[in-house]
């Protein structure tokens, strides 16, 4: 088991150095000048050269990335210049708002998507399956961003149950109450995609696991049938879904650029549009970079759980 | 008499298992080297039980599978090892699973004018007759060639199977389970349709089987299999009636046959030995009645007999 | 294509999906010819119209521009980015994915190892950062949400990919002389096509999304030209005190999504095969029971008396009559074998006693079945339940498929005893290695703890087997126990099983294809075709002297070891399929001596002494007068 665990940790590296050769490439397609981005357009050539020197830009495309990826293994993401602020400073404090809105969102949809999924195709055909169905079909057809902003109308201004922005009150204590009020609809407002994406995909594993041979067995051992469903038929379904609640946390962590524009909240998705329409590069890249290895090792934990549930993957 | 096909320490060994660096950790030896040669007109039995390396020795003869070593003479010519369109004019191939054989979106006319195309060159008119023919010979009637393989059932998608490798002109034909995949009513009419084409078109034949009794009711020679390696040959009619070899001798014993009682021919928690980490000497000693010291340490080899048998064993029954 | 279109016109949701898109299309395919106001032009001094006001359909924007003008316009744009971006990751990811599936090796490791990579962004991630690199714009929009979908088509056309190119009609394309090139057109692509078609339709709403997210957030289309994201997005500033700004685009957006969706499914539906056999319904927890005729009352025949058993498969309007009247018995300690030819109805006859069939599409529709006078046939799930496993337990074919591959055996083993009666943990465990020991598995109780997958097919039968004895039940019902073992794990198995009904006075009912090993192991055998029985008696008599014209023909045709090389007596022609069973008897169209009146009537099953036959002109007395 460990063997596996280290085995896999050691495999994302390969991923990891990619990861940070692909960013790099993207952003040194970027036309124009950075310099010129961060004096204007009426600073001096001594100036822009100065900077440009600062910077490393002068050095080959070769020599800059393995500096920028050296600087970065020792915890230096560079300096944000539209912020004046170290990048990895700004990235860690804005990615602990995403990681509560994301993390919130993540736990309520794997959990309604699959409990969703299994009534669904346990009771297929039925009224609550077309129900459900249904509800899935509306949840993954209205845009994120949309749902939100009639969240805000309905329940913020015009039933006034929540705030209609923002993290914390701006006058008052910032305590569980406190967060768990604002953080309700957007939570819920990013959640509603992916419970359906993976509803519907657990309701599809299941039909698939339920016409299988060792569900007979079960019923001819005459186990209950709720120990078929949630006993037998889950667990073999779960070897599929996991994997789809590895992707969907992408999909949430993307979602959440969504919902904290629309919410205020403070989080690094809101903060990587921001600079891009300021073209903070050094802050895009250091914040893509960091998020995008947070999920591979979050991948590392699901393939891990996967191998805890599945016996037949080899160590 | 003529050989229409030999095989010179024909074996397979498969990596296994991958490292970090994608080196693999172990090797599976599917085949052991087989030296073998089936005569002109014979049908060459081979039987074995599941996992003894038949199907990957079938599927190294007709190039869908590069040997790890040994060579492959086809009437007397070395073919390259991996290039199937050069086996495909000589050596052709009937599978197990009839139907997943046939491609589901193509019709069956497309289906027997391949080989056609592309092996012989032949012009459309010619291709028309050439297949009315060979449908003809199979007893299948030309209406099924403009339908598609979900419309058949096994044992029609069966002869299908058979007419495309006639089309290919191949003179040896490897049958690979050709009928275990059939109901038993229906297998008997396979078989019998593959012993006229035999004689018909002079044909040779490698049969492979896991069930004994249909192995040797088609079969001139037969060839046990164990562990990837030959353990017996010899005629299909001494074969399981006087084996030689201890393994055959239990493979005829637990074929259940009507009118003898049920009596298990060996004891109940025996295994097949991990091919991963195969013992030393004899693979079937750990099962074997007759093994002594020798057997666990030294391999025994294919050696004749005196009649017409040979197998593999340093105590042959019999003897 | 017309069978996949009128397929399609079937499901109504899919319709409904494909009438509104066409709509939409269409609207926007003429908004150019229609009298709307310039989208762009702004007009301050009517800010903020609401709507269904003079002039202005559905209002104003905060530029006093005409909001359905731009509606149309932004639908028109929205469609078109999306589906472009939609088709251009579809063939770049369907290419990758084909290539790398076919070929495999090293040129799927350097392609999937890039694949992964991408995927290892959170898709907004890399969206963004190209985004950052090109600029905002709508082109570079399109750009960015196609390239994050690429690796996604690649990744799953590539899985199908392989399946297919592992299937036997790829070898059989390259012993016919095909080119990889060639393979891949003709063989692989035709058979990828609908899953391409499928991934496409299920993500074209997907990718509308994603552009007008992207122009949401101000990266996509830039001022004046608006899509429906940038519409939108514009609104939000007002959203509070204009919200129909807001509301017009956004349910714009959700009305296409859906019908897409929507249409997105029917398609999926209607080219997956396996729904339109319906194989993909959930079977339920005991098969239907819709018995028309009285229930036939019992005899006191045997343990287990089954009577005029019917059960049918209703698929589409097609009924399948797999059982047609099966009427059997099995006494206390004695074992009766089923043979037959799949087809025949032997498995299902098995399954409907304790009401396993499969439903939908079965349906039992006749006849009872009594155990100890009891009739399970129309007993309720409870009842159903509490004897299944304890009165009456299975052993099925494939134990590999037929074991939980995910629990420990042991703990399958207890949980088939905890099932009817409640057990400590360690009892539970001494009596699942005393049930191991029973079926000879060697180091029982160091077995207990394997996966099913650990063990070979003998040993995992022998599981199938302690399984099925958890309860001590009075009968055993076994399906073609042996049939996927090699003959020498049979002979074992079949010897474990023989055994354990003498030294515990079980009754077994032995299904089969095999007349050797009912030969050995059966005390009565019953042959059935196209779902009756056709004959029945003691099995040494049935063997010596088969009656029916079928049984005779089906043991000829089969080879017996020790018979040397010969030439097989083949019966002609097929079964006959279920739902178009004939006047009379079945087995008349392969009959060598079928007469007229054979084809007439229903046939009955004519009992004397010991056997039964359904023939009207059984064999003579003695096989070797036939021959």
């Amino acid at each position: 088991m460990t063997g596996y665990i280290l085995k896999r940790i050691l495999s994302a590296i390969p991923v990891l150095l990619g990861i940070t050769v692909i960013v790099f490439l993207i952003m040194a397609l970027i036309p124009g000048d950075p310099a010129t981005a961060i004096l204007g357009s009426y600073a001096t050539p001594e100036n822009v050269a100065r900077l440009n020197r600062d910077l490393g830009l002068d050095k080959s495309l070769f020599q800059q990335y393995f500096i920028w990826l050296g600087n970065m293994l020792q915890g230096d993401f560079g300096t944000s210049f539209a912020l004046n602020r170290p990048v990895l400073d700004e990235v860690l404090e804005r990615f602990n708002a995403t990681l509560v809105l994301a993390g919130t969102a993540f736990v309520m949809c794997s959990l309604l998507g699959v409990i969703a999924g299994v009534i669904s195709a346990a009771n297929q055909y039925g009224l609550a399956d077309k129900a459900i169905t249904f509800a899935v079909l509306l949840g993954i057809s209205v845009p994120s961003f949309f749902l939100g902003m009639m969240m805000i109308l309905l329940f913020a201004v015009n039933l006034r149950w929540f705030p209609v922005s923002g993290m914390w009150p701006i006058y008052g204590a910032r305590d569980f109450g406190a967060l768990l009020s604002h953080l309700t609809m957007p939570a819920i407002a990013l959640a509603v995609v992916a419970t359906g994406v993976i509803a519907r995909l657990s309701r599809s594993a299941m039909l698939e696991v339920l016409r299988q041979d060792f569900i007979r067995t079960a019923r001819a051992k005459g186990v209950h049938e709720r120990g078929v469903i949630w006993r037998h038929a889950l667990k073999a379904a779960m070897v599929s879904i996991i994997p789809v609640l590895g992707i969907q946390a992408g999909f949430v962590l993307s979602g959440a650029v969504y919902i904290e524009i629309v919410f205020q909240w403070p989080g690094v998705g809101r903060m990587l549009v921001d600079a891009i329409l300021k073209r903070d590069i050094l802050l895009v890249q250091g914040g893509v970079v960091f998020v995008a290895a947070c999920y591979v090792m979050f991948n590392i934990a699901v393939d891990v759980l996967q191998s805890l549930l599945d016996p037949r993957i080899k160590t | 008499m003529t050989e229409a096909l030999k095989l010179t320490d024909l074996s397979k060994t498969f990596p296994v298992g991958r490292t970090l660096l994608g080196r693999s950790t172990g090797s599976v030896k599917a085949v052991h080297p087989v030296t073998l040669s089936v005569r002109q007109g014979e049908t060459l039995g081979i039987v074995g039980e599941s996992g003894c390396g038949k199907s990957t020795l079938a599927r190294m003869l007709v190039g869908l599978l590069e040997p790890t070593t040994g060579t492959i003479e086809i009437e007397g010519d070395a073919l390259d090892n991996a290039d199937p369109a050069e086996f495909g004019k000589r050596i052709q191939y009937v599978f197990q699973d009839p139907i997943s054989s046939l491609n589901p979106r193509k019709t069956i006319r497309q289906v027997m004018e391949a080989p056609l195309k592309r092996l012989h060159r032949m012009p459309a008119a010619q291709r028309r007759t050439r297949i009315s023919e060979i449908f003809d010979s199979v007893n299948l009637r030309e209406e099924f060639l403009d339908r598609y393989p979900h419309e058949f059932s096994g044992g029609q998608a069966q002869r299908i199977g058979i007419a495309r490798a006639l089309a290919a002109n191949a003179r040896i034909l490897i049958l690979d389970e050709p009928v275990s995949a059939l109901d038993v009513s229906v297998q008997a009419q396979v078989l019998n349709l593959l012993a006229d084409l035999r004689t018909k078109f002079d044909l040779t034949y490698l049969f492979i089987s896991h069930d004994l009794a249909v192995v040797e009711a088609v079969s001139d020679r037969i060839a046990v299999l164990y562990f990837g390696s030959v353990v017996e040959l010899g005629p299909a009619e001494e074969v399981f009636a006087n084996p030689r070899h201890p393994y055959t001798k239990l493979l005829a014993e637990s074929a259940p046959v009507v009118g003898r009682p049920l009596a298990a021919p060996e004891a109940a928690g025996t295994e097949l030995p991990d091919p991963l980490n195969p013992p030393p000497g004899c693979a079937f000693a750990a099962r074997c009645p007759r093994a002594t010291e020798r057997c666990r340490v030294e391999t025994p080899v294919l050696e004749p007999l005196g009649d017409a048998s040979e197998a593999a064993c340093f105590h042959p029954l019999g003897d | 294509m017309i069978a996949f279109l009128s397929l399609l016109a079937r499901n109504r949701l899919a319709l409904a999906g494909g009438i509104v898109l066409s709509a939409v299309v269409l609207l926007a395919l003429v908004t150019p010819l229609l009298p709307l106001a310039d989208p762009d032009v702004t007009n301050t001094s009517n800010r903020f119209v609401p709507p269904f006001s003079e002039g202005a359909l559905l209002g104003t924007d905060h530029l006093g521009r005409d909001l359905l003008s731009r509606l149309l316009w932004g639908t028109r744009l929205s469609l078109a980015v999306g589906f472009a971006a939609a088709i251009v990751a579809a063939t770049i990811g369907a290419a990758i994915g084909i290539i790398a599936g076919y070929y495999g090796g090293r040129t799927d490791n350097v392609i999937m190892r890039g694949v992964d990579m991408l995927m290892a962004f959170p898709y907004i991630l890399l969206a963004l950062a190209i985004v950052a690199a090109l600029g905002p714009g709508l082109f570079n929009a399109l750009i960015a949400v196609a390239a994050v979908n690429v690796p996604f088509f690649a990744r799953n056309i590539r899985g199908i990919t392989v399946g297919i190119a592992h299937k036997e009609f790829v070898d059989a394309a390259r012993l016919a002389g095909l080119s990889n090139t060639r393979i891949i057109l003709s063989e692989i692509l035709p058979n990828v096509i609908p899953v391409i078609v499928i991934a496409m339709s299920t993500t074209i709403g997907w990718m509308i999304l994603e552009t007008a997210g992207l122009s949401f957030l101000g990266l996509g289309s830039q001022p004046p030209q608006a899509d429906l994201g940038s519409m939108l997005g514009e609104a939000r500033s007002a959203l509070i005190t204009n919200p129909h700004t807001s509301v017009v685009p956004g349910i714009m957006i959700l009305v296409i999504v859906m019908s897409i969706n929507l249409l997105g499914d029917g398609v999926r539906d209607a080219l997956d095969p396996r729904l339109k056999s319906g194989a993909l319904s959930r079977p339920m927890a005991a098969t239907q029971v819709k018995r028309a005729g009285p229930v036939p009352a019992p005899t006191g025949k045997g343990l287990l008396e089954v009577q005029a058993l019917e059960t049918q498969f209703h698929v589409k309007d097609r009924i399948y009559r797999a059982v047609g009247g099966v009427d059997l018995h099995v006494e206390k300690g004695e074992c009766l074998g089923i043979i037959g030819e799949s087809g025949s109805g032997k498995s299902v006859t098995a399954l409907s006693i304790m009401g396993l069939v499969s439903s939908p599409p079965g349906v039992i529709t006749g006849g009872a079945a009594h155990y100890d006078g009891e009739d399970l046939i129309g007993a309720p799930y409870r009842r159903l339940r509490d004897m299944r496993g304890r009165n009456v337990s299975y052993i099925f074919q494939d134990p590999l498929a037929t074991l939980h591959p995910l629990y420990r055996v042991g703990d399958q083993l207890i949980e088939a005893i905890r099932a009817h009666r409640p057990i400590g943990k360690e009892a539970g465990r001494a009596k699942a290695v005393e049930l191991l020991d029973a079926v000879r598995i060697p180091n029982a109780a160091k077995r207990i703890t394997d996966y099913p997958h650990e063990m070979s097919g003998g040993m995992r039968q022998r599981v199938g087997i302690a399984m099925a004895l958890a309860n001590d039940p009075d009968i055993i019902i076994a399906d073609e126990p042996t049939t996927a073992l090699d003959v020498t794990v049979q002979a074992q198995v079949l010897t474990i099983l023989d055994d354990l009904r003498r030294s515990r006075g079980l009754a077994i009912i032995f299904i089969t294809h095999d007349f050797g090993v009912v030969a050995q192991l059966c005390d009565r055998v019953a042959v059935m075709y196209a779902g009756r029985i056709v004959e029945e008696g003691r099995t040494t008599d049935i063997l010596d002297t088969p009656r029916h014209p079928y049984t005779a023909r089906l043991m000829a045709c089969v080879p017996e070891l020790g018979g040397g090389k010969r030439r097989l007596e083949a019966i002609a022609g097929l079964p006959p399929v279920v739902d178009r069973l004939p006047q009379g008897c079945a087995f008349a169209d392969r009959c060598l001596k079928v007469q007229d009146d054979c084809r007439q009537g229903d046939i009955p099953l004519v009992r004397s002494g010991a056997r039964a036959v359904r023939c009207l002109y059984p064999e003579e007395k003695a096989r070797e007068a036939a021959e």
